[in-house]
């Protein structure tokens, strides 16, 4: 066990940006699904582009991780499997009811957010040499994680009319 | 996962596997910290109790700290079954080992809506291989 909260090799940090990768692809698939489970009742234009934004504002952070774990010395992953397997996973899943959709993405947000708060941290916190420029690195980071901030916010917003 | 909830998880498969207290050395040799890391900690978590400290025979968990380890430990199980199930890592333990400082709770749960962990998780934890012991007889199937 390690109880250092740095990231400290190529590896690790690829391992990491992965992880950001599957959140990024769960967060589509749910945004998704969401769309495709309301009623006609429940859609309205800003609902739509809520859910459309998120899944297309994922599809955008996933190509950046992407770009940097292909700077990276590591190993690739294989996406088309794990593409599948998230998406078979939420095929079958459906929120209960309207306020389930916000209240999912809510979540979606806050965790994404979460993950990339911890994980600039943590590389803020490391002196290790990456292959990919650090400058660029915090840079991409820090830029996914203000939108993901910002998507809080946007969500909160929505749920706050609605009451 | 933060500090404390790595220390609470420590202690606790140390306690199941010597049933009985955790000693500060066989502590700080799981977490490879110093035994003044582990002491500073300890006393932490007992100020906080979570874990009861008793000179020369070691540190126990409260009820209170062992919820608190078992969540910990199903963090920690969630890390892994995904490294090995989703991401295929075939070092899933000592990969899980390096990330769970990085990976907060909230992250492990949605990273556990798309892995199938078994219902009395974390019971099936195996401490002294440090590994899920289904996902264990499962990679040893796949490697068949």
């Amino acid at each position: 066990m390690s109880v250092s909260h740095r990231v400290g090799s190529d590896h690790q940090l690829a391992r990491l940006l992965q992880i950001g990768i599957v959140l990024e692809e769960v967060v589509e698939a749910r945004a998704h699904h969401h769309y495709q489970s309301l009623t006609p009742d429940d859609l309205d234009s800003e609902i739509e582009t809520l859910l459309s934004d998120a899944a297309e504002e994922s599809a955008d952070h996933r190509d950046r991780l992407e770009s940097l774990i292909a700077d990276l010395d590591a190993e690739s992953i294989p996406f088309e499997d794990i593409e599948a397997l998230v998406e078979a996973q939420y095929a079958q899943t459906k929120p209960e009811d309207f306020d389930g959709v916000l209240y999912d993405q809510l979540c979606n947000e806050e965790t994404a957010y979460k993950f990339y708060d911890d994980l600039v941290a943590a590389i803020e916190e490391s002196d290790a040499q990456f292959s990919v420029d650090r400058a660029r690195l915090l840079d991409v980071l820090r830029s996914i994680r203000e939108e993901e901030a910002d998507g809080v916010e946007e969500v909160t917003q929505v749920m706050e009319t609605r009451e | 996962m933060n500090t404390a909830d790595q220390y609470l998880k420590a202690i606790y498969l140390i306690q199941e596997m010597e049933d009985g207290p955790a000693s500060t050395g066989a502590l700080a040799d799981m977490l490879d910290v110093s035994p003044a890391s582990a002491n500073e900690m300890i006393g932490k978590l007992e100020a906080r109790e979570l874990a009861d400290h008793e000179k020369y025979k070691g540190v126990r968990l409260t009820e209170e700290g062992i919820i608190r380890a078992r969540d910990a430990l199903q963090t920690y199980c969630i890390i892994e079954r995904f490294l090995a199930n989703v991401l295929d890592v075939e070092d899933f333990r000592g990969e899980a080992r390096e990330l769970e400082a990085v990976i907060d709770d909230t992250v492990a749960e949605r990273l556990d809506t798309i892995i199938d962990r078994n219902p009395n998780c974390p019971d099936c934890f195996d401490a002294e291989t440090d590994a899920c012991a289904e996902l264990e007889a499962e990679c040893e199937t796949t490697a068949d």
